[in-house]
């Protein structure tokens, strides 16, 4: 039987990740502007003031624009689950399907039901029912971000499952421990709440573009009051949950922090990397006489107190996860990646042994050994430990990217609430909050770039490669599909763009007099 | 029948119901598929796709669900099929991108490609995603062309389970006429039933009666189709399986004996087929509510066909590569725990209905005019 081409596994990879990266520019304006659109239709409910339905209804309108793409991305990628990863869907697809049914069942109708009364139920339904519409689609959309999470926290960090090697699949155990799981948690509050400061950065955004216009003034200064006092709560929890999240990973994606802070060489004490450029086509994987880095300016201590939450504890660097030897928080001593690979591949070869036993004792015997072994059966299918290194420069500058553009946000909404109705003369500031809308778009994807690409090779963190996870198709097929996708959103975001331009331009109904 | 056999055969139902609620709630399809053939005026044609446009995101969703719902409950069919028939979800799945935007951004400024653009993007999906979706269940009973082999996983080089032995990938579907019957008559019905959905969800005049006219000659080339159909599943040979050894051998007028061995099941076929012609008739005769009985008759028929494709040891995923491959509900299932779970969490299902029954009676409750076609949103 031929072997998996590599450029297939690559070619998935691309697809998924075109899939992903354009399904999540449309989600956390969708998560966020949702919120904020809510609370305005709650002034106008609790009020009575026309001006709040009017601004309610213009971001609505905005809102709709671009949750119409997000359902068309969001389609094509719980679909490719299936088209690009059919392996990984039977091998874990007892454990992973159940967030993707029930996101189905309890959110997707809750929101395609209430979406329609927000949008068709004005003169339709009474106020409060149509106030209760609108935070349902929002509640909908965001119980949907809780079990997709859920999907993708279960992915970096496995839990709640056993290895069944009759359907030879793993096989939930503890829902509880896969619903619930801390990683979860933390990866929820902190993707919901970037998303908030998204929504809350493009709704003061516009708003300072109308104050430039000199255009709706009324309006531009209400929407930036909600929204900073919105977007700075979110900021805070933002960062709260990104510090857990950072602990997270320092205990179950070593490697991946390692690479978020080009980190070669671990040990005791180690400080974060503030900023600093890596050398280029520095050789990750192996040891050099040259520095790692051009240059770089580090906070001391820093990233051993955010690992371990002591200041003199001890973080493996790349090196050490490669080569094995340093000691883990449980007390005992981590192995080699060779080693970690022999017992992966031992792992796979008692399944087969299992699999063609005749007797009882020999299926015994291959069971006891892959139980022995199962924690590193993914690391079988490897052919080299340098496998195990992710792509680095990627990883180290998303993740500058993502904290210094989150510092940023936090800044600018505290000083937007400080500001005030003052805004209004501080042109300098108004332009500066304008061209700031694009870079909430550039953290939430370096986010997603240090989580996603900072996990590679793994499909599920320790026990399923993305090679042994894929759809056997021809590569042909899957560049076909790839460019296809690629021209389709492309388009899309376009026309999507143009359309909210157009929408901005118009500007809402605020200022006309109304009954 | 045991705890997970049970629960095998409640997930097949609730798949199945699903797949039903999807075919009914496809009247968005056959009502996008009609705009340029019923809206004479751009008046008219926009009042059609306000109506759609109300009910599009729950057939999308309810799409969504299937397909998450078969993953969770018979996770083997979902890897064997979309990696599989690759081109043919794929076709689908784009048809269905296509969707989600034209409806929000065919009447706004600026969008790009212009209103028509749009228009023709919502046709493709009104005329392909029913036929494609209908094709593809197909192969439910006449079956693909698969290889499952779960001990690949223990082949370092080459560890995907199953894979496809035609080069199409699925498109290999739409050349068996039995496939192209059954995709044919479910875009069919989608029109018949679009045609009824307008007739009660719309009040201006003019409009219902190009609707009337349009139904008889829907109804007419339906019935055709789907009763030829209809004939040949019932004469043709099943793919059924041993349950003592999971045995899948070839069983003469096997939907036949499905029929027989669960008169339940044929009630719910027979029922539904009433009820569908029983809507028709009032359709033609004018009868604004002709949606209701058939739309709940095509629910009935298309559970009753897909129960018969499952239920009674029949594979409901026959594989013509290696007879031994295809997929039955106990072969292919969850474990009995996510089963289980995910039988506490099908409980709230009726609630999910109840709020979707008071937004459709909400935003229904009286009929779509001109003038409304002009307020936006």
């Amino acid at each position: 039987m031929d072997p998996i081409d590599t450029s297939l596994v690559d070619w998935s990879r691309a697809q998924f990740a075109l899939t992903a990266m354009y399904h999540w520019l449309f989600v956390p304006l969708t998560l966020g502007l949702g919120v904020i659109m809510a609370i305005m239709e709650t002034l106008y409910v609790r009020t009575g003031r026309e001006f709040w339905k009017q601004t309610a209804r213009f971001w609505m309108k905005l809102f709709g624009i671009n949750f119409a793409m997000g359902v068309a991305t969001g389609i094509i990628l719980e679909f490719e689950f299936g088209t690009n990863w059919s392996n990984y869907s039977w091998f874990v697809g007892d454990i992973f399907g159940a967030p993707l049914a029930i996101e189905g069942i309890l959110a997707f109708f809750m929101e395609s039901t209430f979406i329609a009364v927000m949008y068709f139920g004005w003169n339709k339904v009474s106020k409060r029912a149509h106030l209760a519409s609108t935070w349902l689609t929002i509640i909908g959309a965001t119980i949907s971000a809780w079990w997709i999470l859920v999907a993708n926290a279960w992915m970096q960090h496995p839990v709640g499952m056993e290895f069944n090697p009759d359907t030879v699949r793993n096989e939930m155990v503890d829902f509880a421990a896969v619903a619930f799981s801390p990683v979860a948690v933390v990866k929820f509050c902190h993707t919901v709440a970037s998303s908030w400061v998204q929504g809350s950065v493009f709704v003061v955004g516009v708003s300072c573009w109308y104050l430039l216009r000199r255009q709706h003034r009324e309006f531009a200064h209400a929407s930036i009051k909600v929204a900073a006092w919105f977007g700075l709560v979110a900021a805070l929890i933002t960062a709260h949950t990104g510090h857990q999240s950072g602990r997270d990973i320092a205990l179950y994606q070593p490697m991946k922090l390692a690479a978020a802070e080009g980190l070669y060489e671990g040990g005791t004490s180690q400080g974060l990397v503030l900023g600093g450029l890596l050398r280029p086509g520095a050789d990750w994987a192996s040891p050099s006489e040259e520095s790692k880095f051009l240059f770089h300016v580090e906070c001391p201590y820093a990233l051993s107190l955010l690992a371990t939450h002591k200041p003199d504890g001890y973080v493996p660097g790349i090196r050490n996860l490669l080569e094995g030897g340093y000691p883990l928080p449980d007390g005992s001593t981590a192995l080699p990646a060779e080693e970690k690979m022999a017992r992966g591949r031992r792992a796979i070869a008692a399944l087969a042994e299992y699999r063609k036993a005749k007797d009882e004792a020999a299926k015994a015997a291959a069971l006891t050994t892959l139980r022995e072994n199962f924690d590193y059966f993914g690391y079988g299918y490897l052919n080299s430990p340098a496998e195990l290194v992710p792509n680095v420069p990627l990883t180290f500058y998303g993740f500058r990217i993502m904290v210094m553009l989150g510092g940023y946000f936090l800044l600018l909404f505290a000083g937007l609430l400080v500001l005030g109705q003052r805004i209004e003369k501080q042109k300098l500031i108004q332009w500066a909050v304008v061209l700031t809308i694009p870079l909430a778009w550039l953290a939430s994807q370096a986010g997603w770039v240090v989580a996603e690409v900072g996990r590679q090779p793994w499909a599920i963190q320790g026990l399923l490669p993305n090679v042994a996870a894929i759809s056997r198709l021809e590569v042909g097929s899957v560049q076909t599909t790839f460019f296809i996708f690629l021209v389709l959103f492309t388009l899309l975001l376009v026309a999507e763009l143009s359309i909210m331009g157009k929408a901005i331009a118009a500007g809402p109904e605020t200022d006309t007099p109304t009954a | 029948m045991n705890d997970i056999s049970l629960l095998q055969h409640y997930w097949w139902f609730l798949v199945s119901l699903l797949g039903a609620l999807l075919v009914f709630l496809m009247f968005v399809q056959g009502g996008q598929s009609l705009i340029w053939t019923l809206g004479r005026t751009e008046e008219q044609r926009r009042m059609l796709l306000l109506a759609t446009g109300r009910k599009w995101e729950l057939t999308f969703t309810t799409l969504v669900t299937f397909g998450g719902a078969f993953f969770a409950s018979f996770p083997l069919f979902y890897s064997t099929s979309f990696g599989g028939a690759y081109w043919v979800w794929v076709l689908i799945l784009l048809c269905f991108v296509l969707q989600a935007v034209s409806y929000e951004f065919q009447l706004r400024n600026g969008n790009v490609l212009g209103t028509t653009t749009y228009r023709m993007f919502l046709m493709l999906n009104g005329i392909l995603g029913p036929l494609l979706i209908g094709t593809a269940v197909g192969t439910f009973f006449t079956g693909a062309e698969f290889v499952v082999d779960k001990a690949a996983v223990a082949s370092p080089s080459m560890p995907v389970i199953s894979h496809w032995v035609n080069p199409l990938h699925g498109l290999e579907a739409a050349f068996v006429p039995q496939n192209l019957l059954l995709g044919i008559s479910v875009l069919l019905l989608t029109r018949v039933l679009a045609c009824l959905y307008f007739l009660n969800s719309i009040g201006d005049e003019p409009l219902r009666r190009n609707c009337r006219r349009r139904l008889g000659m829907e109804c007419g080339f339906f019935l055709l189709f789907f009763l030829t159909w209809l004939l040949r599943w019932l004469c043709s040979a099943g793919f059924a399986c041993e349950p003592e050894s999971g045995l899948i051998y070839l069983e003469t007028c096997k939907y036949l004996h499905n029929l027989q061995t669960m008169p339940a099941v044929m009630a719910l076929l027979v029922v539904g087929v009433l009820l569908v012609l029983g809507g028709m008739a009032g359709g033609l005769r004018g009868w604004r509510r002709g949606i209701w009985p058939a739309g709940a008759g095509s629910v009935l028929v298309v559970l009753a066909l897909l129960l018969c494709a499952g239920w009674n040891n029949t594979a409901y995923y026959p594989s013509l590569a290696s007879l031994q491959s295809s997929l039955t509900i106990a072969n292919s299932s969850s474990s009995l725990f996510t089963l289980r779970t995910m039988t506490y969490v099908s409980f709230i299902i009726p609630f999910v209905l109840a709020y979707i029954v008071w937004a459709w009676r909400a935003l229904d409750r009286t009929p779509i005019t001109p003038e409304e076609t002009n307020e936006g949103h």
